[in-house]
């Protein structure tokens, strides 16, 4: 039996892609399979871990639990998108870079655009207020004392015009 | 971990859902799906249709007024947390909503969709039963109103009927005189609560008139329990509460530790909840 497929467009990074896809393709599987964007990564695949989490119109979201063919109409950012135009690390990136804010890596890329929005709504978080941040999402390394550093160190970068 | 193979539709209007709802009784509507998908990939489900009702126009209202809240069935739970004017008119929707999931769960899940997944774990089916609400559903012979307490039939089984689609929910506005107050206890903040308790108390000076307290993650189904007599007649309400309640043995605590959840956080919530009325008079 050949399976259904569907035919959309998905803007991902500012970019519009064209693929061809059955209904039960998982977003996140779209984004790694279809489109090559291999930054977002898959853990636990059931909304538990946090590392698939991109942008969905700017708001955290979790890749694993959305299907392709819902994410229409929508503005996608993934850790692709994150870096400055010249291609130098965004805020949050540097962040990461100056706390050592990841070890293994595996998990940073749920980070990373879960911390992008938090900053957005709340550009000067306390220390509680950055673990709340990041509540949704485990590192298994368990570097979360220099993750919660960098959320912080991601609100000053920031503030200080970093982020061109 | 993929689901397997279903037919797909994003119907533009109401009309066009339920027809694609109605020829197959082994469709399943998709809103958030933050609980839906989780099933369907881990296998749990296998709907031969999913109907995705995210392009269905006027359903992602939050309306607010001196009867209480309406929440349509596309407004995320992010959403309704935010409201000030829920918090003002009913205080328990938004602290509750405060603890279902993470911050990014609730950007994509909704709290129509909660309710009517009818998860005894999940704590906005519990609030409005405790609240006395109800959900408002469409389906081929047109709109019904379900009552909270005829809603929740069983674990993760609600009253509605295949070819339904629930459109809206109501919470009833908090009167005078009445507090409330939540509490959970779950491993980590955002996780599945071990147990969690919400009380809502009426006072009349420094008399109780009425208390009732709802229980989630220790029965199959959302448990509501009044515990008026009890607290009018010096009892202990933790055991009132018990005598109703199934604890259970399960991954995360055992029955012996949810039964002194039980007891703890009653009597904590129904401590918050008087002082709250008091507030309120």
């Amino acid at each position: 039996m050949t399976e259904k497929t569907h035919e959309l467009r998905l803007t991902v990074n500012g970019v519009t892609h064209e693929l061809t896809v059955p209904a039960r393709r998982l977003l996140s599987d779209a984004l790694r399979h279809d489109l090559g964007l291999t930054g977002t990564h898959v853990g636990c695949e059931h909304g538990v871990c946090g590392a698939c989490t991109v942008l969905v119109d700017g708001k955290p979201m979790r890749s694993c639990l959305m299907f392709a063919v819902s994410a229409v109409d929508v503005e996608i950012t993934t850790v692709e998108g994150l870096a400055h135009q010249d291609g130098s690390l965004g805020p949050v990136q540097q962040a990461f870079r100056e706390c050592h804010g990841l070890q293994c890596g595996f998990c940073t890329p749920g980070f990373l655009t879960t911390i992008t929005a938090g900053i957005e709504e709340n550009p000067d978080p306390t220390e509680d207020e950055a673990r709340d941040m990041i509540a949704g999402n485990l590192c298994r390394c368990t570097g979360y004392q220099n993750i919660v550093k960098a959320v912080c160190r991601a609100a000053e970068l920031k503030a200080q015009g970093a982020d061109r | 971990m993929k689901p397997a193979p279903f037919d797909y539709v994003r119907p533009g209007s109401l009309g066009e859902a339920l027809q694609a709802l109605a020829g197959h009784a082994e469709a399943k509507v998709l809103a958030g799906g933050q609980s839906l998908v989780p099933l369907l990939s881990m296998r749990l489900a296998a709907p031969a249709v999913l109907v995705d009702i995210n392009a269905l126009p006027d359903l992602d209202h939050v309306r607010v007024d001196a009867a209480g809240v309406r929440i349509g069935a596309l407004a995320r739970h992010a959403r309704v947390l935010a409201d000030p004017d829920v918090a003002r008119v009913q205080p328990l929707v938004t602290q509750a909503l405060a603890n279902v999931a993470h911050a990014t769960i609730r950007n994509r899940g909704t709290t129509v969709g909660s309710l009517v997944h009818a998860d005894a774990a999940a704590e906005m089916p519990m609030i409005l039963r405790l609240l006395e609400g109800s959900v408002d559903v469409v389906g081929p012979s047109g709109r019904r109103t379900i009552a909270a307490e005829d809603l929740y039939v069983g674990p993760l089984e609600s009253s509605l009927h295949h070819d339904e689609i629930a459109v809206e929910a109501f919470f009833p506005a908090l009167p005078a005189n009445t507090g409330v107050a939540f509490a959970e206890i779950a491993r980590r903040h955002g996780d599945y609560a071990m147990v969690g308790v919400a009380a809502v108390v009426t006072v009349e000076g420094d008399q109780i008139t009425s208390a009732k307290a709802g229980y989630l993650s220790v029965s199959d189904v959302p448990v509501v329990v009044d515990l008026t007599e009890t607290l009018q007649q010096g009892g202990d309400p933790g055991e009132t509460a018990l005598a109703l309640l199934e604890p259970e043995t399960d991954i995360h605590a055992t029955a012996e530790y949810r039964a002194h959840l039980v007891r703890v956080l009653t009597a904590r919530v129904l401590t918050a909840a008087v002082e709250n009325a008091q507030e309120r008079v």
